[in-house]
């Protein structure tokens, strides 16, 4: 069984987050760069079934600029197989729209019975990609998973919507993605890092993929950001330290602000 | 005006989801708003009436056996469908689970720009203008489709108001039978919410509790606080983890985003993931033991010391005025 990862590069969540309010873009020099965290727990996993399941082989697949690199390399040391690298300077700004064309051409040189992603990623945060690649491949999807069972012919879970859960099931191929209630991702070991340097990583252009924007994306809507605005910082108020009378004071302050 | 269509969310009993009202008042922001409905056969009509007080000028009901037993696709199918009936200048969706799911398929498949969690909309020309409040509310940006047609997906009640009620045309469609590409539902486990207190979403108090709080046990102080003041109960994701409350509690970036009245952040110390879900409220309160704790830096209230001191304190306090 082949499983496809997919992993976005993303600023650090732990940095401070900043769009270039000239092009609405997220400035990726503002933060470092990292592997979203929902796309190493979808990594793992892939991993842990192949743990136990010696004939699988896990492939990372990102869409991103030079920076993935070392994203999908760490995605090797952790034990995926081999690694794709979908750069072209054509995809800076590129919306869900594209990312999502992209990806499932660069699926379908892989080959896959089953692609993992992250639910939503933190910097765009649309929880959509993964849906729209399985429109494009015309596969079954299934987002937002809380618990995976793979199996050799099908993937069942479970998934919360607003109103409950839902135990669902898809037949291979299919596309699902996870939530971060699946486990934390492992650490690499050192032997993993060594072996990586080996493993096959292979950096495809748009052209590589068969994709040339001007016929692929003519007459597909796109959205763009027409103006940013940051809003200003928020100001501490009162601090006080508990003398023994706080909870008191702190009811006078929601009854003062009309908050009781 | 144009058509605009908006996918109703029905719940697992077949009544119209809370976030409806908010949906077609966006709807109706933008021109005429087509209700698309996608239900078992037979089951549709007796949301009409309702619709129509809300302000669906038009109501399509697709109808097909598959409803329910398989994921999200009837929904694109529907849609699509709806799409070609009535040639709309918007598509719009919840920013829900689902209905981010059906907006990208159909996105993917009628070669639309999508458009993910719009808390506004406006047309400017033939343009829909979408606005957005991006990495928890440090940015506001405002984004468009160029170049085909647009599909928007709208936060849970971020649009307020009500459109005009009508009597709605109605249309019935049935949905064919293709079924290659979908996931199947195999159980719908319903956790009938059976508490009493207001939902986390659009909730005007807020009450959260994070890892200081210590144990499952110990985090009925943030519910008795919350009862207290009427409010809804969150949580930080390390309370989460640790099992104090369930995963539909959690506020910040990979949780709910909450614009509340009041937020009372209780044994949380304030992590940027955090902050990106709250920091937007109109007065947060925080209470914590250590002074340093990055929480007071966005806090309008800030006690230094114990939740398991303070809180009750607290509590008898809002008490004894409510008794006066
Ligand atoms: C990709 C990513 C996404 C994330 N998404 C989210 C998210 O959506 N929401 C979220 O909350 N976090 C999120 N996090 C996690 C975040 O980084 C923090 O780990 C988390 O918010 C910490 O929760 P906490 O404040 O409850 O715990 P801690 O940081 O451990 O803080 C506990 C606080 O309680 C105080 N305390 C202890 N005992 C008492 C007492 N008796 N009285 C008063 N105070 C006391 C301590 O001083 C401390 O400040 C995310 C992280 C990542 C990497
Ligand atoms: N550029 C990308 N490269 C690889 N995977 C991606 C990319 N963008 C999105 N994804 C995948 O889709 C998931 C959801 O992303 P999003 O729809 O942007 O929130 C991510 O967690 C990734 O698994």
């Amino acid at each position: 069984m082949k499983i496809v990862v997919l992993m976005k590069q993303v600023p650090d969540t732990y940095g401070e987050r900043i769009l270039d309010p000239s092009t609405g873009l997220v400035d990726r020099s503002g933060s470092d760069a990292v592997i979203d965290e929902i796309d190493e727990r979808a990594l793992e996993v892939a991993l842990s079934y192949k743990d136990a399941h010696k004939d699988v082989e896990v492939v990372v697949v990102s869409m991103g600029s030079t920076a993935v690199t070392v994203g999908l390399r760490k995605g090797l040391a952790m034990g995926a197989d081999s690694a794709v690298h979908v750069l072209d300077s054509a995809l800076a700004g590129a919306d869900v729209g594209w990312t999502s064309t992209v990806l499932a051409a660069a699926l379908t040189t892989t080959g896959f019975d089953l692609v993992i992603a992250g639910n939503e990623s933190t910097d765009g945060g649309g929880g959509v990609v993964p849906a729209m690649v399985a429109e494009r491949l015309g596969v079954p999807h299934v987002t937002y998973l809380e618990s995976v069972q793979i199996s050799d012919d099908g993937v069942v879970g479970e998934r919360s919507t607003g109103r409950g859960k839902l135990r669902v099931h898809a037949a291979l191929p299919a596309v699902i993605s996870i939530t971060e209630r699946l486990p934390e991702a492992r650490f690499p070991k050192f032997k993993g890092i060594m072996s990586a340097k080996k493993k096959p990583f292979t950096v495809a252009s748009l052209g590589d993929l068969g994709i040339d924007p001007a016929v692929t994306f003519a007459g597909v809507g796109r959205s763009v950001v027409l103006q940013t605005t940051k809003r200003p910082a928020r100001a501490s108020g009162k601090k006080i330290v508990d003398e023994g009378n706080a909870g008191v004071e702190l009811a006078d302050f929601l009854v003062a602000g009309h908050l009781l | 005006m144009s058509n605009i269509l908006a996918l109703i969310e029905i719940s697992n009993h077949g009544d119209l989801e809370d976030s409806t009202p908010s949906l077609l008042a966006a709807a109706a922001k933008l021109g005429t708003p087509v209700a698309v409905v996608v239900t078992a056969p037979g089951a549709g009509a007796a949301l009409v009436d309702h619709l129509g007080r809300l302000g669906a000028a038009q109501v399509y009901l697709a109808q097909g056996e598959q409803v329910g037993t398989f994921l999200v696709t009837p929904q694109v199918d529907a849609l699509a469908a709806a799409v070609l009936a009535f040639d709309p200048g918007a598509i719009l969706t919840v920013n829900s689970v689902e209905g981010r799911d059906v907006a990208a398929r159909l996105a993917a498949r009628i070669d639309a720009g999508l458009v993910i969690d719009a808390v506004d909309l406006r047309f400017e020309g033939t343009n829909v203008v979408a606005t957005h409040s991006v990495f928890g509310g440090a940015y506001t940006v405002e984004s468009t489709v160029e170049g085909g047609p647009t599909i928007v997906t709208v936060r849970q009640g971020a649009i307020e108001g009500q459109a005009d009620a009508v009597a709605p045309v109605v249309t019935t469609a049935s949905l064919g039978s293709e079924t290659g590409r979908s996931a199947i539902i195999d159980e719908v486990i319903d956790n009938v919410v059976v508490s009493a207190r207001p939902g986390l979403r659009g909730a005007t108090k807020v009450v959260s509790g994070g890892r200081g709080l210590g144990s499952q046990e110990k985090f009925e102080l943030v519910e008795r606080l919350a009862d207290a003041l009427g409010a809804a109960v969150g949580a930080s994701r390390a309370a989460v983890d640790a099992g104090f409350v369930s995963q539909a509690s959690q506020v910040g970036q990979t949780g709910v985003t909450v614009s509340p009245q009041l937020y009372v952040a209780l044994g949380i110390s304030g992590a940027i993931q955090h902050r990106a879900g709250m920091q937007t409220a109109k007065t947060i309160v925080a209470i914590n033991k250590d002074a340093d704790a990055p929480i007071f830096d966005i806090a309008d209230f800030g006690i230094v010391g114990d939740v398991f001191t303070v809180v009750p304190q607290l509590i008898e306090a809002i008490e004894s005025r409510s008794k006066k």
